[in-house]
């Protein structure tokens, strides 16, 4: 899975794992005042790292799925292309086929690839990771703008300046924290050309999720999305997904510390494996948040 | 004294100690201090030691953008931080000057917050030692007696107003600089924070969405009908946009001609549709009012001597020339000058002409009487100098609206023109020597 390889990477970002034989030691000396204080940064680093791993352990923990169906891609128009002759050669296994000289988007394909990407959105949202959307349409940029604020993220839909993610240090700020997921609403600029980002993302190690429609370059994209990026519909639709995807990946995790603060020590065991981030029965009403069976 | 010796003045926070003070405490070529202080072996310790104390704290107001100064800036304050009694300021030439990759860096130097206080720490002491010396209340010296203060010990005959000495509080000189932009976890705090303009672009966003809001308001009152062309009566002449030196000092970012023009653009599309209180007041924001120029001249109240006759006075200057008019009421037209008729003391008519266009302008020509005194000059710049002395006596006589289209006329205006120096190397102020290729 993708999510291992960008597991390391992800640690680093913020979490530190808990060094074990140290805690190990540390147990040993129960009982006395000094020993009870030193458990204590060692419960928070065990308690952090348990609740790092917890949606690790089902295959959609956020119940991404829910959140759209075929159907309403296809209300929403995402399965429109452009003409034939904008085809770009590497999104042939994506695209349907035609309807009079206009490409139609294998919507199943859709549906998966936006699974995937809905999926590792959240996970990189729970991890408290820092996303940024990005688009150089001047149509959606207000909105992309307002989705990023309302969900606590970043955007930038402006002038890419050159050296913003491979000369950060000098942009932006010597100790700065670059992003840890890079949304693409729409891949091109506005001269039709390949987002200066989508290369500048892939030199600096960082995954993105993008938009991807018949005339765009799926390539360099972690998790590429075939669908429509103009029409309206298409893109409010897909905003809103991501937007949801990330606030509900939140509020997991704020329910999922609040959850083990109560607890105490010891975590919590995986009563049920199928029932995913429930930790214990008496808890798992208050954890709403659309479980399926 | 030793050019070459260290100077040991002491810092002003040390000035407790009864250490011996160096008289006559000169220092090497100070980046900072324009005269060294002077060798005064008489003078008392605390007026030495201020004499050589307060040079550190004149700052030479220059531009941000001036990176030498501000190289020069990081030798003042190293030199000042070494707290130790002072050195000889070394330019300290960090590895960030001397490579040429790292100018933008060095453009964008930065002061830390402790820095800052320092300074103004040091300010405060140095501007009570500036009152003892003039004698004044520490207390109840104000930044004008300060600036009052520095023309008079440090008089300086340089045209450039900015860069002439002053002593101003740094909060003034350094600019303004943003905080560290993110949080203990590394996640910046403003949205648009990986724009590289957040200020801007989130002012901008927030004018688009304002603009959309006024547009759907407009779309729904058009649809129930209620509809109604109004005019905008409210941007006349009495106001203006804010410049873009005023917006980048209101966003403390750096922008482009284009970023400017494009935000004017937009908040002309704001004010152009209906919009409601709140708009009107995000509008308001970026807009200055225009002072109309003629508010500003003092028009004098008329005076009336023994007969009874009203006259009123006016100054002029012209080059070197310095004149002054005394205009009656009523008269023939006379005009005297130094005692002597106009007529022989300006046998040129060029001059005579000066001399008659303000009557001319407002239809008074033979109305007034005029007396008036003139020195210096040659004969067109004493003629220049009694026409403006001649107009601004007039400003008592007549309406405010002839003042104005006398001050559009520019018979309000002193001429700045001067005699532009000799240089060295040069013929004159422009003309070169002749070029000779061989």
């Amino acid at each position: 899975m993708a999510t291992g390889a960008v597991l390391p990477r992800l640690l680093g970002a913020g979490v530190r794992a808990a060094p074990r034989g140290r805690a190990a030691q540390r147990g040993r000396t129960l009982g006395s005042a000094a020993a009870a204080a030193a458990r204590e940064p060692e419960r928070d680093s065990d308690r952090s790292a348990r609740i790092l791993s917890e949606p690790l352990k089902h295959s959609d923990f956020f119940n991404v799925k829910e959140l759209f169906s075929v159907r309403s891609l296809f209300n929403a128009r995402v399965h429109l292309g452009h003409k034939a002759g904008c085809r770009h050669r590497f999104m042939e296994p994506y695209i349907f086929g035609s309807r009079l000289g206009q490409d139609i988007i294998d919507l199943e394909q859709t549906a998966t690839h936006l699974q995937l990407a809905l999926n590792f959105t959240a996970h990189v949202a729970f991890r408290g990771g820092i996303i940024l959307f990005v688009s150089r349409a001047r149509q959606f940029s207000h909105l992309i703008e307002s989705t990023a604020r309302s969900c606590g993220e970043y955007a930038h839909t402006r002038y890419f300046k050159g050296g913003l993610l491979t000369n950060a240090p000098l942009l932006l700020g010597a100790q700065v924290r670059l992003p840890d997921l890079i949304i693409f609403l729409h891949t091109l600029n506005n001269v039709f050309e390949p987002h200066v980002a989508v290369r500048d993302a892939a030199k600096m190690s960082i995954p993105t999720v993008g938009v991807v429609d018949t005339n765009c370059n799926p390539c360099l994209i972690t998790y590429p999305v075939p669908g429509n990026d103009d029409s309206p519909p298409a893109v409010q639709l897909f905003c809103q997904l991501f937007q949801t995807a990330v606030t509900r990946a939140k509020e997991k995790r704020r329910q999922l510390e609040a959850l083990y603060r109560l607890q105490g020590a010891p975590g919590p065991h995986p009563a049920d494996p199928a029932a995913p981030g429930a930790p214990s029965p008496g808890a798992q009403a208050q954890l709403g948040v659309g479980h399926s069976p | 004294m030793a050019g070459h010796a260290p100077c040991s003045a002491p810092l002003p926070g040390s000035l407790a100690d009864p250490a011996p003070i160096c008289a006559g405490a000169v220092c090497r070529p100070c980046p900072i201090a324009l005269r060294p202080a002077p060798p005064a072996p008489n003078m008392a310790a605390p007026s030495v030691s201020c004499g050589a104390a307060v040079p550190y704290r004149l700052f030479l107001a220059g531009r941000v953008s001036f990176a030498r100064e501000q190289g020069l800036w990081k030798a003042a304050a190293s030199g000042l931080q070494t707290g130790t009694r002072c050195q000889i300021l070394r330019l300290k030439h960090s590895p960030a000057v001397t490579t040429k990759k790292n100018v933008a860096a060095l453009r964008r130097e930065s002061y830390t917050v402790d820095f800052i206080k320092k300074q103004i720490e040091e300010f405060n002491i140095g501007k009570r030692h500036l009152a003892n010396m003039m004698g004044e209340d520490p207390e109840t010296f104000t930044q004008e007696d300060v600036d009052r203060a520095i023309t008079y010990l440090f008089p300086s005959g340089l045209f450039e107003k900015r860069a002439r000495p002053i002593m101003k509080h740094p909060e003034e000189i350094f600019p303004k600089q943003r905080a560290v932009q993110w949080g203990e976890d590394g996640r910046p705090f403003h949205f648009l924070f990986y724009t590289g303009k957040q200020s801007y672009y989130s002012l901008m966003h927030e004018a688009y969405g304002k603009v959309l809001h006024a547009e759907e308001r407009q779309d729904q009152l058009r649809a129930k009908g209620l509809f109604s062309e109004k005019s905008k009566s409210k941007d006349p002449i009495g106001s203006r946009w804010l410049i873009k030196e005023e917006l980048e000092e209101m966003l403390v970012e750096k922008l482009s001609d284009q970023d400017y023009a494009q935000f004017i653009r937009l908040l002309e599309r704001l004010s152009a549709l209906p919009c409601d209180a709140a708009e009107e007041e995000f509008v308001g924001r970026f807009r200055r009012t225009v002072t109309v120029q003629s508010k500003k001249h003092l028009i004098e109240p008329l005076q009336y001597d023994e007969q009874g006759m009203a006259f009123s006075t006016g100054q002029g200057k012209r080059k070197t020339a310095n004149a002054e008019a005394v205009v009656y009421g009523h008269g023939s037209g006379k005009i005297e000058i130094n005692g002597v008729d106009y007529l022989l003391y300006f046998p040129v008519t060029q001059d005579r002409e000066q001399l008659m266009f303000p009557f001319h302008f407002l239809d008074r020509l033979g109305k007034h009487d005029v007396t008036c005194t003139v020195s210096g000059g040659g004969r067109s710049s004493q003629a220049g100098a009694i026409r403006l002395a001649m107009s601004r006596a007039l400003c008592s006589f007549i309406t405010e609206d002839e003042v104005e289209w006398m001050r559009q006329a520019g018979l309000l205006t002193t001429d700045p023109r001067v005699r532009e120096r000799k240089k060295p190397g040069q013929e004159g102020a422009r003309r070169k020597f002749t070029w000779k290729k061989r």
